[in-house]
């Protein structure tokens, strides 16, 4: 009594969806805490027995889940509960609920089947119609198997209104469970002959579907599709007709000329925007060998990118870019149109526009683009910006660098991109400027040069998304020192207090481009002072560096007066970075390797005083790195240090004494770092590592978890790829000076002290400490004896690409010919696993294929009745099967040539696997029966006496030849 | 086929959304949130046409379509026409506007279950099976009929009827 007056009362004061949504909308407090409050409600409502109650709770979940998206997992009892009212209103509730909350794991699904086949097969079409709809999104392969033959009575159901959408269903029963198509594929084939363009519509839209997955078995139905082409003059049915032969026609090169006329015709009469630009979209992407279509394609091309619709011009201009790689011209004609929608406020043209661009680009309008995109590039959202500077760094890098014939403009480029204020393309730049430096020769003064201009400029150091661009500036800079014009002013560059800005990482690379420099510098001054008098080199020094600062302040002064301006930068002594900034570009062509060897002969002449002071100077500011607090940082800076008072005080003790005398000792040193520092570095193939031999002894496959997990605190060193250069040259040079560091190796400041204690608690796992200073070299060297045994390759590759480089010149009728640029023949980008467009719902396909093969007879249906019975009666046998015939059906099979399938045992193959199923079919004789009376009330059953040898001869062609 | 169908206003708040594949709660909470930041950046008078391969996966495209204070949003893949969505969902609006004489935020709001009843007759497991909004509309009053029927039935007579009863 208590209980069901509660009921009443729950019944009576219940909220309903419509007072949910009232009350929610005047909720002025936490929208959260009511739809909390209201589940409350509704978990206690939907146990009710009352089934008014409990739709209604339902009806409210559901709400909640699909708008606030809240879970209702925990009810999917109730929804089946619901589910099973015999109260359409109810039943609608449940089914619905069913539809949004069910999917492959819900553990309710099983009691379902029974109440899906029941409305399945109800009078009341609307029930049918409920139950087609939760099957559309959740049926599974249980379900699927289940149902299938309730489906096949549907599939020919008189109503359209469930005919269509038994047919919609089929979709998903096929890719849940592969099997139905043995029993529904020849019904829904049927339908695309049906008067009624709803049935059509949604026949079509499965094919359409299907067809996306794996088109091939699909074209035997070929011909019934094109009658569905030219005849068809409902907009909707033809595009996807359009779709589904935009799969087909690249498998059978013959179907191309039979569409090409219908689609034409289409383009030329069709008042559908949508029509047309299906049939634009696939001349251009599947029939481009059709030279009329693609011209009639391109002109309609030309009418949507001048159309007032945005949406039209972005299609067009999406169009296009289908077009571009096999029809470059569509894309030049319409250049304009293209540059102009550059400009457009949308920003789909905009991308769109600049993609066109991009594929436009070749050799010989790179440098005009490149210019129009960049000044684009400066008065364009940071977004867009980036997008263009992203596309332009692609480009060009494309292949190495493939269309770059002048890479001194290219290295410019890229240095004046770094300045574009909204430039995030950090990694990118960073990584092309150090690849061309290790690739092309011919392009490295440029890239010192512009390397300079960076690293000089204090302001570009506070942002930080120039970082990444500076590192690469400062190793370029360093690793070709001997092109530095100034290495003086190069040093004071990378010591800079702004420097302080830098991340470590950063910083260390700066450091050792220091040491590079300083020992180039070092190097110069005792070569000369071996051969000539000191005097005389100091007073032509001295004359050609005043003379150089003068020149660049008469030249650029506007340009020194902007960046001035930008920076709030501290002066320092002896640096005076600003004057000599930005040289002009005029300054850059007019220079030719003459002047650059006079420049290189006399900038690199150092007076005594000059050296001291710059050794003064690197001791002074590496003094105070040395408390650096990272580890890669501290170590460098006194790894320099150290050199610096070795060098100094030999310098000095020397500075009054005679030539012959000098610095024996701090020479050679000074020579071996130097040689260490002088071997080219080039790029290493991905596969380097493979090709070192594994020394004996050294077990790589040994589990190292545990080693994993004790390291997991040691922060690991950036993973950059362009720090071969630096760790590397830091373990040389800790190599060659570790002798003159022996005091210092051994202090613990060497390392932070929590990894100290770490070796100290976990030292089993570190080698012995002599040789520890080897061990962090995993970086391959760069000269190691497998690039030497690689020379006759490389050497290969690079006489291809001189030849290359020739014909280029032939074509473009270059002033300067291209410079090398080093390729590694076996590719230096990872090696992209070759994935090939896996077959996907293999057994789908087979299954259809299988289908098809015993029906291709079925496309001729109107040229020669008899085949078509003879798949009746096959398609019969299929449905009623008894073993022996089966057997025997197989074996005509593989006597039978079918280019289709050329693997008949396969067929078998799977017949004989689907002996499981039969079983399953067996315990349903009363729907077998239902499926053979229905199937006797087909349209063809009069033609149920057919001979089969008709049948075999006719199943040979894959395509019948009447429509080819 | 049509992956999504979502309604959201101006504010960002869902009005109505179906997916045709299943997906849990949170995700779709997610979807909507993504497309509305994609939307509410776009000025108006641009194309309808936006790439939504971030955030639901390759190949899926999104139209939508601003009216009033509600953006009506069509996620789909390579096997619809653009123009063609943008069509339909035209039908859809012009369906709710049959339905509901001017349709406004408000309808679409309190009437979920309609909503859902006339997408259903559209759109079937993501295809397109009824593009005139006649022939749903006819669809859609006889279920609402069904619908009233079943309900007149159930209400009032039975739960009343079984309290006499005791």
């Amino acid at each position: 009594m208590a209980g069901s007056s509660s009921s009443i009362m729950d019944n009576l004061f219940q909220r309903t969806l419509d007072d949910l949504i009232k009350s929610m909308r005047l909720q002025l407090l936490n929208e959260s805490t009511f739809i909390s409050k209201s589940i409350e409600d509704i978990r206690r409502e939907i146990k009710s027995t009352d089934p008014q109650t409990k739709s209604t709770a339902l009806q409210k979940l559901t709400y909640l889940s699909a708008i606030h998206g809240v879970d209702m997992s925990w009810a999917s009892f109730h929804v089946v509960e619901v589910m099973s009212s015999s109260l359409f209103s109810h039943k609608r509730i449940g089914y619905h609920a069913a539809s949004i909350s069910f999917h492959d794991s819900t553990p309710v699904l099983l009691l379902i089947t029974n109440q899906l086949r029941k409305d399945l097969s109800s009078t009341n079409h609307f029930h049918a119609s409920l139950a087609l709809h939760c099957l559309s999104t959740i049926a599974t392969l249980d379900l699927s198997r289940d149902l299938t033959p309730d489906l096949f009575n549907l599939l020919s159901s008189s109503r359209v209104f469930i005919r269509n959408k038994a047919i919609a269903v089929v979709l998903r029963v096929f890719d849940k469970y592969p099997d139905a198509v043995r029993v529904c594929f020849k019904r829904l084939v049927e339908n695309l002959e049906s008067s009624d363009p709803h049935v059509v519509t949604a026949v079509i839209g499965v094919f359409c579907e299907l067809s996306s997955k794996d088109p091939r078995p699909y074209l035997q139905l070929a011909p019934e599709f094109h009658r569905i082409l030219v005849n068809s003059k409902n907009n909707w049915i033809l595009i996807k007709v359009l779709k589904i032969f935009a799969r087909l026609a690249p498998l059978e090169p013959r179907l191309g000329k039979k569409i090409v006329e219908p689609i034409c015709e289409h383009i030329r009469r069709s008042g559908a925007k949508s029509l047309v630009f299906e049939c634009v979209r696939i001349v251009i992407t599947s029939l481009s060998d059709h030279e009329s279509a693609v011209k009639l394609a391109v002109s309609k091309i030309r009418e949507l990118l001048v159309d007032q619709d945005p949406n039209l011009r972005y299609l067009g201009l999406h169009a296009l870019s289908v077009a571009a790689p096999k029809h470059l011209w569509a894309v030049l004609e319409n250049k304009d149109a293209v540059i102009k929608s550059l400009d457009d406020e949308d920003s789909n043209i905009k991308i769109e526009s600049l993609r066109l661009l991009m594929a436009m680009v070749s050799e010989s309008n790179v440098v005009e683009i490149s210019r129009v995109l960049l000044n684009y590039a400066l008065k364009s959202d940071p977004e867009f910006c980036n997008e263009i500077l992203g596309s332009v760094l692609t480009t060009c890098g494309r292949n190495d660098y493939e269309i770059i014939v002048d890479f001194d403009w290219y290295v410019s480029l890229l240095g004046e991109m770094a300045t574009i204020p909204h430039c995030q393309k950090d990694e990118e730049i960073e990584n092309q400027l150090i690849d061309i430096g290790m690739r092309v020769k011919d392009a490295r003064l440029q890239l010192v040069r512009v390397a300079r201009d960076l690293l000089i400029d204090p302001a570009l150091l506070g942002n930080v998304y120039l970082h990444r661009i500076l590192c690469a500036a400062a190793w370029v800079a360093g690793e070709y020192v001997q092109l530095v014009r100034n290495p003086l002013e190069l040093i004071d560059a990378l010591v800079q207090p702004r420097t302080n800005l830098l991340p470590p990482s950063i910083r260390a690379v700066y450091i050792n481009s220091v040491l590079k420099v300083l020992s180039f510098c070092l190097d110069c001054y005792l070569d000369q002072d071996e051969g000539t008098a000191s005097s005389y080199c100091c007073n032509l020094a001295g004359e050609q560096s005043e003379m150089f600062l003068v020149k660049t302040h008469t030249e650029a002064p506007e340009l020194v007066a902007t960046t001035r301006e930008g920076s709030n930068y501290e002066q320092d002594e002896g640096f005076n970075p600003r004057n000599t900034t930005i040289e002009s570009s005029d300054d850059l062509s007019d220079e030719n390797d003459t002047d650059r060897v006079v420049t290189l002969l006399s900038m690199k002449n150092f007076t005594h005083e000059s050296v001291v002071s710059l050794l003064n100077r690197i001791e002074l500011i590496f003094s105070s790195l040395t408390a650096n607090q990272d580890v890669e940082v501290l170590e460098r800076a006194r790894n320099i240090f150290a050199f610096v008072q070795l060098v100094k005080a030999e310098i000095i003790d020397n500075s009054g004494q005679n030539v012959d005398k000098k610095y024996t000792q701090v020479s050679a040193v000074i020579k071996s770092i130097r040689d260490a520092f002088s071997m080219e570095l080039g790029p290493v193939s991905i596969s380097a590592q493979g090709r070192v031999a594994v020394p004996d002894g050294l077990v790589l496959n040994e589990n190292l978890d545990d080693l994993k997990a004790i390291c997991g605190d040691i922060e690991l060193p950036s993973s950059s790829s362009f720090y071969t250069g630096g760790p590397q040259f830091g373990t040389a040079s800790d190599a060659s000076s570790s002798n003159l560091l022996k005091n210092d190796e051994s202090g613990p400041s060497n390392e932070s002290t929590s990894l100290l204690e770490h070796r100290k608690r976990h030292g089993l796992y570190y080698l012995a400490s002599d040789k520890s200073e080897t061990v962090p070299n995993d970086y391959p060297p760069a000269n190691d004896p497998k690039a030497n045994s690689n020379i006759n390759d490389e050497a290969d590759a690079l006489a291809k690409l001189t030849e290359q480089s020739l014909l280029l010149k032939k074509r473009t009728n270059q002033m300067k010919p291209r410079p090398v640029v080093v390729k590694l023949d076996d590719g230096d980008a990872a090696p992209i696993p070759d994935k090939r467009p896996e077959p996907i719902n293999d057994s789908l396909s087979g299954a259809i294929k299988d289908v098809l093969g015993s029906e291709a007879n079925l496309s001729v249906s109107r040229s020669n009745p008899l085949d078509k019975s003879s798949t009746k009666r096959k398609g019969k046998k299929k449905l009623g099967t008894d073993l022996p015939s089966e057997m025997k059906e197989n074996l005509g099979d593989a006597e039978k040539p079918d280019p289709e399938n050329p693997n008949p045992s396969s067929k078998s193959k799977e017949r004989r696997r689907r002996g499981k199923e039969k079983i399953v079919e067996g315990e349903e004789p009363e729907q077998r029966g239902k499926k053979k009376s229905s199937h006797r009330h087909g349209r063809h059953k009069t033609h149920q006496r057919a001979n089969s040898p008709l049948n075999v001869v006719s199943q040979a062609p894959v395509i019948p030849d009447f429509l080819l | 086929m049509i992956r999504a169908v979502l309604v959201m206003n101006t504010q960002g708040k869902p009005r109505l959304a179906k997916f045709y594949e299943f997906m849990p709660v949170e995700k779709q909470q997610e979807i909507i949130r993504n497309v509305f930041a994609v939307l509410c950046s776009r000025p108006e008078h641009v194309s309808n046409f936006v790439d939504a391969e971030s955030f639901f996966g390759p190949d899926a495209r999104l139209v939508y379509k601003h009216l009033a204070t509600l953006y009506f949003v069509f996620i789909f893949d390579g096997s619809e026409n653009e123009l063609a969505m943008l069509d339909l969902i035209q039908v859809f609006v012009e369906t709710l506007d049959k339905c509901f004489r001017n349709v406004c935020e408000l309808d679409v709001v309190f009437n979920y279950s309609k909503m859902h009843t006339i997408l259903d007759e559209i759109i079937f497991g993501g295809q397109v099976l009824e593009t005139s909004s006649t022939e749903v509309m006819k669809a859609v009053e006889e279920i609402s009929k069904l619908d009233a029927a079943s309900s007149a039935i159930n209400l009032v007579p039975k739960s009343v009827s079984s309290w006499r009863s005791r």
